[in-house]
C-alpha cells in the first residue's frame, strides 16, 4: 500500500524533471526546478532523513531557486530559446543517459548484505558528546573538520562571487533587490513576517542539538528574512567593503577553526572536545556558525557589487 | 522492492535526465539547472545507503545523511557562483554559446 | 472515544483533499490568472485548514497542535500575499497567460 505512494511520488517527481529539461522558456523551468526541490524533500522524508529534507526544501529548492530566478529576471527574452539541438543527437545522448541509468540501477538492484553501515560506530560515543540528534553528532563532533571546510568553502564562494566585480565598483553594494515598482503586500509582508521568521531560525539551530533541525536549516531561515527586508525596500544592502558585514562573514569559520586549535590544548588533537565540555562548546561554535550562514547565503544571493563605494 | 530501492531507480534516473539536459542545452543558465539536477539524483542515491544501514536504533545511517547536508550546501554556493559568473560574462559582452550565434542570452538594459 | 477522533481525522483530511482536488482542477480550467488565483486561495486555505483540523486529535501533545496551527496560520500569511503579488503583477501586465 505505501509502495503505491513511493510510485506516485517516483512518476511525479521524474515527470517534473524531464519537464524541466524539455520546456522552452527558461523562467518555467527555473519554477519546475523549485517544485522538484519540494517533491525531493518529501521524497527525504520517506527515506526518515528529516534533517536533509529540511536542507533540501530550504537550501536546495528555495536558495538555488531563487539565484536562479534572479538571473533570469536579468536575461532578455528570446524566441527558440531552449530547443534542444536535431533529433538524431537527441536520440544519440539519450541512449548514452539510459545506459548510465542502466548502470547506476544495476548498482542499487544488487545491494550488498548485510549493508554496510556506521549507524553503530556513531551510536557508541553519543552520550560522551550530550546530544540527542546523530546527524548533528556527526557534523559538529564526529566529521566537525567536513563542516570546518565546507564552511570554508562558503567563504570562499562568496569571496568569488565578489570578486566578479567591475574594478570600479569594488566594495560597493550590489545590485538593489527591490522591486521596480512598490507594492504594498510585499511591505507587509516584510513587516509581519521577519520576526517570526527570526524565532522560527533561532529554534531551528536550538533545537538541531536534539530533534530534527541544525545551523543551515536555522541559518538558511535568517537569510530568508534579511531577503524579504531588503526586497520591500525596508532594509538597504550593505557595502561589501563594510568591516561589520566582513566580521559577521568571518566570526563563523574564525571561532570554528579556534576551537579546532584550542582542541590541541584541551583535549589532545584538532578539532577534540574535552570530555564533559563537548555540548556548551558545539552549541557556541553552531550560534557563530548559523550567523554567518546566515549572512553569506543572503549575500550570495544578492550578487557581486554594482555601484561604486560611496565617498 | 523496498522504498529504498524504488527512490533508487529514481535518483538514477534523475541523474540521466539531468545528463541529457547538460549536454544537450545551449545556453549555460539551463546546463546550471541540469547540473543541479544531477547534484539532486546523488544525494539521493547518498539517501538510499543512509536508508539501506538503518541499524543501532536509528531509522538511517547518520553519516551519509550529513555528507548529503554538506553536499546540498556546497551545490548552492557552486550554483550562486556559476549564475553570478554567467551574468558578469554576459555583462562584459562575451557570447555564451559556442558556434550559435542565433541563440545569444541577452541581459535586459 | 479514540474511535470517534479517529474517524474524524479521516473525514477532515479527505475533505481537506477533496478542495485541494478542486484548487488543481480550477488551476488547470480556468481561463486566466485571477481566476486560477481564486480557484488556489479559497481551495488551498481550506484544504490546508482542514487537514490541519484533522491532524489535531493526533496529536500527542499541546505543543505540536499549536504547532500545526502555526503552520497553518504562516502558510496563509505566505500564500495570502503571494497571490496578491501575483494579480498585482497580472493585472499590470494585463491579464496574464
Amino acid at each position: 500500500m505505501s509502495l503505491a505512494v513511493d510510485l506516485v511520488m517516483v512518476l511525479l517527481i521524474l515527470t517534473t524533471a524531464v519537464w524541466t529539461i524539455l520546456v522552452r522558456d527558461r523562467r518555467d523551468a527555473v519554477i519546475a526546478f523549485i517544485v522538484l526541490g519540494l517533491l525531493l524533500s518529501l521524497v527525504w522524508m520517506r527515506l526518515m532523513a528529516v534533517d536533509v529534507a529540511l536542507t533540501e526544501a530550504a537550501v536546495g529548492g528555495g536558495a538555488t531557486g531563487l539565484v536562479l530566478l534572479r538571473a533570469c529576471a536579468r536575461l532578455l527574452p528570446v524566441e527558440a530559446e531552449g530547443a534542444l539541438p536535431g533529433l538524431r543527437l537527441q536520440l544519440a545522448v539519450g541512449a548514452l543517459c539510459a545506459l548510465v541509468a542502466a548502470g547506476l540501477s544495476a548498482v542499487i538492484l544488487a545491494p550488498v548484505d548485510p549493508a554496510p553501515t556506521l549507524a553503530p560506530a556513531v551510536a557508541a560515543h553519543m552520550d560522551e558528546v550530550g546530544m540527542k540528534n546523530p546527524v548533528t553528532v556527526v557534523l559538529l563532533a564526529y566529521r566537525a573538520l567536513d563542516t570546518l571546510l565546507e564552511k570554508v568553502v562558503l567563504v570562499l564562494g562568496l569571496i568569488g562571487v565578489w570578486a566578479l566585480a567591475p574594478d570600479l565598483f569594488w566594495g560597493g553594494r550590489p545590485a538593489s533587490l527591490r522591486a521596480a515598482t512598490p507594492s504594498g503586500t510585499l511591505d507587509f509582508l516584510a513587516r509581519v513576517l521577519p520576526p517570526v521568521g527570526v524565532v522560527i531560525g533561532i529554534y531551528l539551530v536550538w533545537n538541531g542539538a536534539d530533534h530534527p533541525g541544525g545551523t543551515f536549516q536555522g541559518g538558511t531561515a535568517l537569510a530568508a528574512m534579511w531577503l524579504l527586508i531588503m526586497m520591500a525596500g525596508l532594509g538597504e544592502l550593505p557595502e561589501t567593503r563594510a568591516l561589520r558585514l566582513r566580521r559577521l562573514v568571518a566570526v563563523g569559520p574564525a571561532l570554528f577553526i579556534a576551537v579546532g586549535f584550542a582542541g590541541f590544548w584541551m583535549a589532545g588533537g584538532f578539532l577534540s572536545y574535552p570530555p564533559g565540555l563537548a555540548k556548551p562548546i558545539i552549541v557556541a561554535v553552531e550560534v557563530a556558525l548559523a550567523l554567518s550562514i546566515a549572512v553569506i547565503l543572503a549575500l550570495m544571493v544578492a550578487g557581486p557589487a554594482a555601484k561604486e563605494p560611496e565617498r | 522492492m523496498t522504498p529504498a530501492t524504488l527512490y533508487g531507480i529514481c535518483a538514477a534516473a534523475l541523474v540521466a535526465i539531468g545528463l541529457f539536459g547538460l549536454i544537450l542545452h545551449p545556453t549555460p543558465l539551463r546546463k546550471v539547472i541540469s547540473f543541479n539536477l544531477i547534484g539532486s539524483g546523488t544525494f539521493l542515491l547518498f539517501g538510499i545507503a543512509a536508508r539501506r544501514g538503518a541499524a543501532a536504533g536509528f531509522l538511517g545511517d547518520p553519516i551519509p545523511q550529513a555528507m548529503v547536508i554538506t553536499g546540498i550546501v556546497v551545490a548552492f554556493a557552486a550554483t550562486a557562483l556559476a549564475v553570478a559568473l554567467l551574468l558578469r560574462m554576459l555583462e562584459a559582452g562575451a557570447p555564451t554559446v559556442d558556434g550559435s550565434p542565433d541563440t545569444p542570452d541577452d541581459l535586459s538594459p | 472515544m479514540s474511535l470517534l477522533l479517529h474517524l474524524f481525522t479521516v473525514a477532515a483530511v479527505s475533505a481537506g483533499v477533496f478542495f485541494f482536488l478542486a484548487g488543481t482542477v480550477g488551476l488547470l480550467r480556468f481561463p486566466d490568472t485571477l481566476t486560477r488565483l481564486h480557484a488556489l486561495t479559497k481551495a488551498d486555505n481550506l484544504g490546508l485548514g482542514l487537514i490541519v483540523l484533522g491532524l489535531l486529535p493526533q496529536c500527542p501533545d499541546v505543543t505540536s497542535a499549536l504547532k500545526l496551527v502555526a503552520i497553518w496560520a504562516l502558510v496563509q500569511l505566505g500564500g495570502a500575499t503571494a497571490s496578491q503579488l501575483i494579480a498585482e503583477f497580472a493585472r499590470r501586465d494585463g491579464g496574464g497567460r
